[in-house]
Order: C-alpha cells, then sequence, then structure tokens
C-alpha cells in the first residue's frame, strides 16, 4: 500500500477530505471492511426456487456449500416478490434444518404406545402390502344397478396443496387410475 | 387476475381476506396502487393489517357478506351505473328466461324446481328460454329478474343486519362504481373468509356479478382474484389430488358413462371451452395407459374408477369414525388441527388399521395414538387402538425439483438444491416406488380388477436415489403432453387430438415444456407489466383470463388509459400487453356460420371462451346445486334470523351430516349468543407443521388466543391475557383472551351483537402448543363443493380454563341434552 493510499486511510483525513462525521465509511476497521456476506463465499452455488408456504410465490435463491444450504434469501429478480419474503418465507432455512425434523421412519405396531424406527426399503413393502390387502378386500367391481364400478372406498388419501404438480399427478394416477382409489382428497376442500 | 396487476386498480375491495396478513408480500401491488391513487377498501369481522392499510374499513357481521354484496349490486342497478355496452354485449343479461321461473323472492327463498324429497332441484325452469333483449327491459330477461332478486337487498338492509352504517356502505358503493367503467377499474380481492361457507359459492358469484355489471372483468386492474392459500394449491385443483374431477377440470366418470362415448355424449358442450373434451380426455388417458390405451378399448377408459357420491373429506372421515375406512394416507396435511370437527376426525383415525403420513416433523395427525387430547383425557386408550402408523420423513421444497402453481396460475419451476437428510424421500419418490411394488403385484395377477395398474404407464427414469432434477422434468414432460407419432413435445392444447395420437397429462398445462430443454416453469427473465418470460401460466401463458373483454366489441380498447389487448387490422390478430385468451386469428366482427361447433361457434365479440355461449354468466342456467342466482342464507348457526326468507333461511341443500355426533346449534340457541368466526396469523401456516416447529415463528407467535372486545370483556369478567374458555355444542377450547378494539360490538336489528375470532393454527404438538380451534366447528357441506363452514358460527364464552378428563366430556353431553353448562 502506498504512503497515499495510508494516509487516505486515516480515519481523521477521510472524514476532512469526505466531509464525514465520524460515524460513516471512515471509520471502518479492517475487519469490518473484509466482511463478505455468507452467500457470497466461493464454492457457494445458488439454486433458484420457491417458497413453499402461502400462495404468492416469492421467488427464493438458496444458497447451498458443501451440500448444506447456507441460507435461503429472496429472489429480486421475481416480478412477484421483488426479493421480499414474508415471516414465515424467511424461516425456510429453518424449516429445513431445525432439529425437529424428521430423517428416518417411525413406526407404530397396533396398541403399541411408542414409536420404533423402520428401514425405508422395509417400510415400503410393508405400505405396498397393505394397500394390496385392504384393495383386494375392499375393491367394488359393480354397483347395486350392475354397472362397472371399479372402485375401493376403503383406502383414502389427503394431500396436495403443499407438494408439487408433479407429485399430485403421479398420486392421482397412481391412486385413482391404477387402483381405483375415489376418496382423494386436499386443502382445496376443507 | 395477476398479483401484479392491482398497480393498475382505481380501487381494491379487499373482503373474506385480510391480504396483509395472509398473502404479505402480495399485498405489496395494494400498497402499491394506493400510493397512485387507488382507494383501498377492507370489509371485514375484524380490524387487522389489512385495514390498517386501508381507506376505509367496514366491520361486517360474520356470513352476511351476500347481504352486502346484493345491496351492492342492487345499487349499481338502481342508480344506473353498469358499465352499459360491457353488460348488453358480453354477458347474459339480455338472455330471456322462461315463463316458469320462479325466483326467491316468488317463493320464500327457493327457486323454482325444489324436490324437498331429494333436496335437489331441477334446473329445467332455470333454462335460457331462446332469444334476448338489447335493451334490458323485457320483464323475462336476466338483467330484470336480477333486479327483482335484490329488490329488497338495499342500504338500510345491510345497516340492520351487516352491521355497517347506511352512509358507510353508500360511500364504498360509490366508490366502487366511480373507479369502474370505461376508463377506470376496480379489483375485488377474496380468500377463504367468502368462501368456506355453506353458501361460499353463491357469495363468489355475487362477487362476479357485480364485476360483471361494472364490467371489471377482463380488464386491466379490475375483476377477481382469488387468493388461494398453499404454495400449489393451484395447482392441487389443476392436477387434482381431488375425487370429483380429472386434470384441467374435467370430470370424473360416474357409473352411467359405461363407455368413453358415453362420458363424451354427456359432457361435451357444443361450443366453447369443453368443445373439444374428446381431445383432453383421450389425450389424459394415452398419458395416463400409454400403449394400453387403444382405440379398441376405448383408450383404457374403462379402467378408471367410477364415483358414486360425494367421496370427499368430510365424507369419507365420517365413514372413517364409522369404521369403513381400511388405509389413509396423509402427506403434507395435518386433518388432526386443521380438519373440521378436528375431534371428530382424531377419533376417526383411531379406527383405521393403518396410517400412513408424511411430512417434514411429527405432526398431530400422526401421533393421535399418543399424544392427542383425547388420549390425554382418557376417551381413547392407546392400548385399544389397533391402527399401524407409518411417519415418513419428507423432503423439504429445496431437496427436490418440481413446480408450484400459485394464486395467479403461474408455474414456477423450482431447482433442486440438494438432497434431503437421512431416510426423508419427496412424494414423488415414494409414489414411484409405491407404484412399482404394486404394479410388480398386479403382473402376477390375472384379476380384471388388477387390469388398470398392469395397462398404467410407470416407467419414469427415477433410480433407488432421490430424483435428479432432470429426473423430474420427465414427470413435467408427460403433464405437457407429445405427439405420440413423432415424440415431440406438444406447445399448446390446440394440437391436442382424440384419436390417441396425443397424449397430455393436464390438458391446460399443455405448452409449459413446448420443446426439449424448454421448460418456460423454470423461465426467469421477466418482461412487460405481466411478468411474461417468468414462469408460465395456464392456459397459454394468458395472464389476463378474458382479456378480449378489456377492448370494445370493435377490437379496439375501451380506453388508452386501461388498454390490454386489441385487434390490429393491419396483421389481422389480435395484440397487446398480454397473450390474447382468444382465438389469435379471429376478427371481432366473425359471426359463426351456421352449424359451427366449438370454438369456432362463438362470435367475435363474445369474450367469455370457456362459457358455451361465450358470455359472463350473470345468471347460472345450469351448472350449479343451489341456485342460478345468489340468495343470501344465513350460516347454519347463527344468531340472528335471516331478514330476507323465512322458508329457507338456510342454503336448502346443504349436507348437515346429520348424526348424534355432530351436533347443530339451533338459530338462536341463547345458549351460543356470539358469532365465532377463525383466520390466520402471518408467522403460522395453516395446521402448523411448518410453522410451530420453527423457533423463529414460534417467538413470534406463541401463545393461542381469542380476540374480542373490550365490551364483551367487560361483560364477561375477563381479563386481558387472562384464560378464557370458549364453547359450541361441539367442543371447548382454552384459549388466552387478546382484548382490544380491534374488535367492534354491531348493531344487528336493534341489539347489540358481539363477534369473537381465533387463529386456528395450534395443536399438541411442537414448540408452541395450545388447544385445536377446529375442535369447535360442525361438520357442514356446502353442496357444490362440499366446502365446510368455519367462518360464521355461534358460541359462549367462559372466562377462565376448560374442564378436563371426564369433566370435559360430561359438560358436552349437557349441552347436547340442552342445558346450558
Amino acid at each position: 500500500m502506498s504512503l497515499h493510499d495510508l494516509f487516505r486511510r486515516w480515519p481523521l483525513m477521510r472524514q476532512i477530505l469526505d466531509g464525514g462525521d465520524g460515524t460513516g465509511p471512515e471509520a471502518e476497521s479492517a475487519g469490518t471492511r473484509a466482511l463478505r456476506a455468507r452467500i457470497l463465499d466461493p464454492g457457494v452455488r445458488v439454486a433458484r426456487s420457491i417458497c413453499p408456504y402461502c400462495g404468492v410465490g416469492c421467488g427464493q435463491l438458496i444458497f447451498v456449500k458443501n451440500e448444506k444450504i447456507t441460507a435461503i434469501e429472496g429472489d429480486p429478480a421475481s416480478p412477484i416478490s421483488g426479493g421480499c419474503l414474508c415471516p414465515k418465507g424467511a424461516a425456510s432455512h429453518q424449516l429445513l434444518t431445525h432439529a425437529g425434523r424428521l430423517t428416518q421412519i417411525l413406526y407404530r405396531a397396533p396398541r403399541a404406545t411408542t414409536w420404533q424406527p423402520l428401514a425405508l426399503e422395509r417400510a415400503m413393502d410393508m405400505v405396498a402390502e397393505r394397500v394390496w390387502a385392504s384393495r383386494s378386500r375392499t375393491f367394488v367391481r359393480h354397483d347395486p344397478a350392475g354397472r362397472p364400478i371399479g372402485h375401493t372406498t376403503a383406502i383414502a388419501h389427503l394431500g396436495g396443496a403443499t407438494l408439487d404438480n408433479e407429485e399430485n399427478y403421479l398420486i392421482k394416477k397412481l391412486f385413482s387410475a391404477g387402483l381405483g382409489m375415489v376418496c382423494v382428497s386436499n386443502q382445496a376442500r376443507v | 387476475m395477476a398479483q401484479q396487476d392491482l398497480v393498475n386498480s382505481d380501487l381494491i375491495l379487499i373482503q373474506g381476506s385480510s391480504m396483509a396478513e395472509a398473502h404479505p408480500v402480495g399485498f405489496r401491488f395494494v400498497v402499491q396502487a394506493r400510493e397512485r391513487g387507488a382507494t383501498v377498501i377492507h370489509v371485514d369481522p375484524r380490524f387487522s393489517r389489512t385495514s390498517a392499510m386501508s381507506d376505509i374499513w367496514a366491520p361486517i357481521r360474520a356470513g352476511s357478506d351476500l347481504i352486502f354484496l346484493g345491496a351492492l349490486i342492487r345499487h349499481v342497478i338502481e342508480t344506473g351505473r353498469c358499465f352499459r355496452d360491457y353488460v348488453v354485449h358480453y354477458t347474459n343479461a339480455s338472455m330471456l328466461l322462461r315463463e316458469d321461473f320462479r325466483d326467491t323472492e316468488d317463493l320464500d327463498g327457493l327457486f323454482s324446481g325444489w324436490d324437498p324429497a331429494t333436496r335437489r332441484y331441477d334446473p329445467a325452469t332455470w333454462q335460457y328460454a331462446g332469444g334476448r333483449d338489447p335493451s334490458l327491459e323485457d320483464p323475462r330477461c336476466v338483467f330484470q329478474v336480477l333486479r327483482r332478486h335484490f329488490a329488497r337487498y338495499t342500504p338500510e338492509l345491510v345497516e340492520r343486519s351487516c352491521g355497517i352504517k347506511k352512509d358507510l356502505f353508500l360511500r364504498i358503493a360509490d366508490a366502487l362504481c366511480a373507479n369502474s367503467g370505461p376508463e377506470r377499474t376496480s379489483a375485488i380481492c377474496y380468500a377463504v373468509g367468502w368462501t368456506q361457507h355453506t353458501k361460499g359459492v353463491q357469495v363468489i358469484r355475487a362477487a362476479a356479478i357485480l364485476q360483471l355489471l361494472l364490467g371489471n372483468v377482463g380488464r386491466p386492474g379490475g375483476g377477481i382474484l382469488a387468493l388461494r392459500g398453499h404454495a400449489s394449491i393451484q395447482g392441487s385443483t389443476d392436477i387434482p389430488t381431488l375425487y370429483n374431477i380429472l386434470p384441467g377440470y374435467m370430470p370424473m366418470p360416474g357409473p352411467e358413462d359405461a363407455t368413453l362415448a358415453d362420458y363424451l355424449r354427456r359432457h361435451t358442450w357444443p361450443a366453447g371451452g369443453f368443445a373439444e373434451l374428446p381431445a383432453y380426455l383421450v389425450s389424459y388417458l394415452k398419458a395416463t395407459y400409454g400403449e394400453a390405451a387403444t382405440p379398441a378399448n376405448d383408450f383404457g377408459f374403462g379402467y378408471l374408477p367410477r364415483i358414486v357420491r360425494d367421496h370427499s373429506h368430510l365424507c369419507f372421515f365420517t365413514e372413517m369414525a364409522d369404521g369403513k375406512v381400511e388405509g389413509l394416507f396423509v402427506m403434507g396435511q395435518n386433518p388432526a388441527v386443521s380438519g373440521q370437527h378436528a375431534r371428530l376426525e382424531r377419533k376417526a383415525l383411531a379406527r383405521l388399521k393403518w396410517l400412513v403420513v408424511r411430512d417434514l416433523v411429527e405432526i398431530e395427525t400422526a401421533t393421535f395414538w399418543r399424544d392427542s387430547p383425547e388420549v390425554a383425557r382418557g376417551e381413547l386408550d392407546p392400548a385399544s387402538i389397533d391402527t399401524e402408523v407409518f411417519l415418513f420423513p419428507a423432503a423439504g421444497h429445496a431437496e427436490k425439483a418440481g413446480t408450484f402453481t400459485n394464486t395467479q396460475r403461474l408455474l414456477q419451476w423450482r431447482e433442486k438444491a440438494v438432497d434431503p437428510p437421512g431416510d426423508a424421500r419427496s412424494e414423488a419418490w415414494f409414489v414411484i416406488q409405491l407404484g412399482r411394488r404394486l404394479k410388480a403385484m398386479a403382473q402376477e395377477s390375472d384379476d380384471p380388477r388388477d387390469a388398470p395398474l398392469r395397462a398404467l404407464a410407470w416407467d419414469w427414469p427415477v433410480g433407488q436415489d432421490s430424483p435428479a432434477e432432470e429426473e423430474m422434468t420427465a414427470v413435467l414432460k408427460e403433464v405437457n403432453g407429445r405427439d405420440l407419432t413423432t415424440g415431440k413435445l406438444l406447445p399448446g392444447y390446440g394440437a391436442l387430438r382424440d384419436d390417441g395420437s396425443t397424449s397430455s397429462g393436464c390438458w391446460i398445462y399443455c405448452g409449459v415444456f413446448p420443446e426439449e430443454g424448454q421448460n418456460l416453469a423454470a423461465g426467469r427473465e421477466a418482461r412487460g407489466p405481466y411478468g411474461h418470460g417468468w414462469g408460465f401460466a395456464w392456459p397459454e401463458d394468458r395472464r389476463i383470463l378474458y382479456n378480449r373483454a378489456s377492448a370494445r366489441p370493435d377490437g379496439r380498447p375501451w380506453s388508452e388509459r386501461k388498454r390490454l389487448v386489441w385487434w390490429d387490422e393491419s396483421e389481422r390478430r389480435w395484440t397487446g400487453l398480454d397473450q390474447p385468451d382468444f382465438v389469435a386469428t379471429k376478427p371481432p366482427d366473425y359471426a359463426p356460420p351456421p352449424g359451427a361447433r366449438g370454438l369456432a361457434a362463438l362470435p367475435g365479440d363474445a369474450p367469455f371462451v370457456m362459457r358455451p355461449d361465450g358470455l359472463g354468466w350473470i345468471f347460472v342456467p345450469s351448472g350449479l346445486v343451489d341456485g342460478p342466482l345468489p340468495a343470501h342464507y344465513e350460516a347454519i348457526e347463527s344468531v340472528v334470523r335471516n331478514p330476507l326468507y323465512v322458508h329457507a333461511a338456510t342454503n336448502p341443500a346443504v349436507n348437515r351430516f346429520e348424526r348424534a355426533d355432530n351436533p347443530l346449534a339451533a338459530p338462536l340457541d341463547p345458549r351460543f349468543p356470539y358469532v365465532l368466526t377463525t383466520y390466520r396469523l402471518t408467522e403460522h401456516h395453516t395446521a402448523g407443521g411448518m410453522s410451530r416447529y420453527l423457533p423463529w415463528l414460534a417467538e413470534l407467535q406463541p401463545t393461542f388466543f381469542c380476540e374480542l372486545s373490550p365490551e364483551l370483556a367487560a361483560e364477561l369478567g375477563i381479563a386481558h391475557g387472562g384464560w378464557v374458555t370458549v364453547v359450541t355444542l361441539r367442543a371447548a377450547v382454552e384459549a388466552r383472551a387478546l382484548i382490544t378494539r380491534r374488535m367492534r360490538p354491531l348493531t344487528i336489528d336493534g341489539r347489540t351483537v358481539h363477534q369473537v375470532a381465533m387463529p386456528f393454527h395450534w395443536g399438541h404438538a411442537g414448540l408452541v402448543t395450545g388447544d385445536v380451534a377446529n375442535d369447535l366447528i360442525p361438520l357442514l357441506g356446502e353442496p357444490n363443493v362440499t366446502i365446510h363452514e368455519s367462518k360464521a358460527l355461534v358460541c359462549t364464552l367462559w372466562p377462565g380454563r376448560r374442564p378436563e378428563g371426564k369433566a370435559f366430556l360430561e359438560l358436552l353431553e349437557r349441552l347436547g341434552r340442552g342445558e346450558a353448562k
């Protein structure tokens, strides 16, 4: 650094030359000057996403470092949200990383008073078996007038407004068009 | 409407919504409109942040919105402030009705055609008679029928029954009129404060009539913005996890639809939007059953299950309570808290053989067998609950790629940032893997019952790991659709065919992925006032529906100030600031030739292209179960008598779920003198699974409370911050009393009526817990869509905490027998 730069950095000189009052950039320490938002760290990548809470659809930028989300900010480019997030959207990082988040399957046996852990593949097999068994027991081929109806009303599904379109598509496709489940509903009703 | 379009509004009426609280970032556009000189009006039982940012707040009796809207309609008509040219050309106001049509004015709350045995209308007398009167003077024309229908919805009635002073009502009505017409437009924003009533559909209808009379629909800054509540609730009705529709709002088949031809004959329209239903349905069947769908087997139409009654949430939960449901999947929903008559729903869960819950956290629905209030008070004993429960950890929004559709029909793609933790997986992964297992089981079977499963096209490029982003585009591409002869993606629903040569999982989404590598939902370069280039709005990226109505019949804008789309004579096409919601090359003076079908049957000056006649329907001849015009019915539980109709004081077609465990208070039951309504807070989200477990949000709103006025608090001896117990025939819940002037006593029919309001977010799990507000609410089903009634009911309040254990149950038994406490 040249003598000139050193001179220029002196808070007193900056105040005199720039007309500051001693509380502005002229008082910045080297430590403060070196601070960077962690979203600008090297090795950070950004995914463009949308807030999962209400129906406004605010844009979100998901900052990732070492395969961990380090921050979630609003997306300034969104014509809907302009970078803003409400308290819920602003808490999205915590939504995904808080201590109460489930990471393994929990299973409650009939009449049990506690959970027990269950492996993923085993759980999937058990669910498939129960779906198959309930469907076999309760499938109705014809109505009392003899007309084909091919359905079961003894297996139901709830959910959808918080899910992706692709997920709702897969659910409706498998559950209704494949299995014949007609009791399907989501938050649009109730 | 697009949310951004609100900046173009000259007046914004927010009702049945507290937009600043429930859609905070969208509310910025309301603030911007106000800064540009717009008038903002909030009509709501509570003074909230929305009211604080409005020019006018009118406190209203919960459940009386139809009186208010009907009075606005009457005011517009009687003061001659309709947008006349718009009404005559673009609505069915001039259509003539039959001589034998009878209105609620003639039949004391009923329309002609009511059958008390079936509790349903025969709409034959509601049909057009043929012919029109463009002068709008014929006593049988829709306009005059409308006028007579709302004649008694006066400003005086609004004062008497809504609690809004006549002068204030007239100020609002005049402001709305002054800000509508060729040079100015007004917008109405609403949410579930309008829909969650046993007459909810008709409330929306009244707003639609008002906006059609004022010529606001399809115009910049004008019309109606439905504020939907969840990230993709719009998407979940477009691609419906709902029982009665197929993707793109096609009806689910019933037993009477034995063949594809039967179904298409019943549901295809001669003109307008569903004239091309065959192409949409066959393309959907090809997407669903792939190569197993052929012309020889009706494209697999016989594989679809038939619906035989109302299979919606409230109905199957009562069947569950009666032991008729074996298994339930719950994915990203929490009925133990958000369900109506939530006690009944929690107890119903205990009758299941098995329950699969998928969520981010241990929600109340997953732990009903261990921690529910029913277990705590000894009503349910875990050792007697046979239900097997599987709780699967779910992937969060940043851990899976896919689209949400927001409240303005905009699809926005989300990139996948990271994999979900541990064994957490997305719903897509779960359903794909489950489907593979079930298909394998179906392969081992030759039972015809399993043919649909064998036929199901289920070939996804997803492995054992969490799906990669690219893999999820395969689903969106199937939804978009392909030309099956070339394999190419399709650019729009106009390319769909009914001969099996095209597929599309959802016709209204066709065009979101028009070419390989072109995911329009992932577009992030907004251009122009409506953000084209950012996301994809269905259909065909039209941002303002019915925008043809922003131009005159001759194709010129109604005014320069309010131009949106217009006819370009030199290019011979519609052009403007939005994609035209119209056949682009159809000239304004196009007259359909005789025998024309589909969109070709609609003239060049008929903007409402989803209607068979291309007109905005002020009067609805068919399609609604409870009447062609909205009439004010009281909430099923009300503290006042219907001031307009005696014979049919409540919606006659309502499903009351008459069962012993669903007691309803008789009108004016003196034990329940207060009006109760429920609402949402900014800092919590629905049933709390995404907010009550987060320290930041829990800290902002830790406590379940009940808002009441100082006057009511003084009457009852309730202290601010003290405990108050809110009681209905279904439950007693305790909350902290929030005494505030934001709740106002109203003068209704000369007497004081108090209202209380409660946010509904709390349950027994999470960092902050509380009683479940929805335990208070009865099971009631609006007749068209089975929406519930949580926005207006009756209650009483007692200072102090509620009874526990057996004392709680004994209290409800005494109340059920007619005792007072």
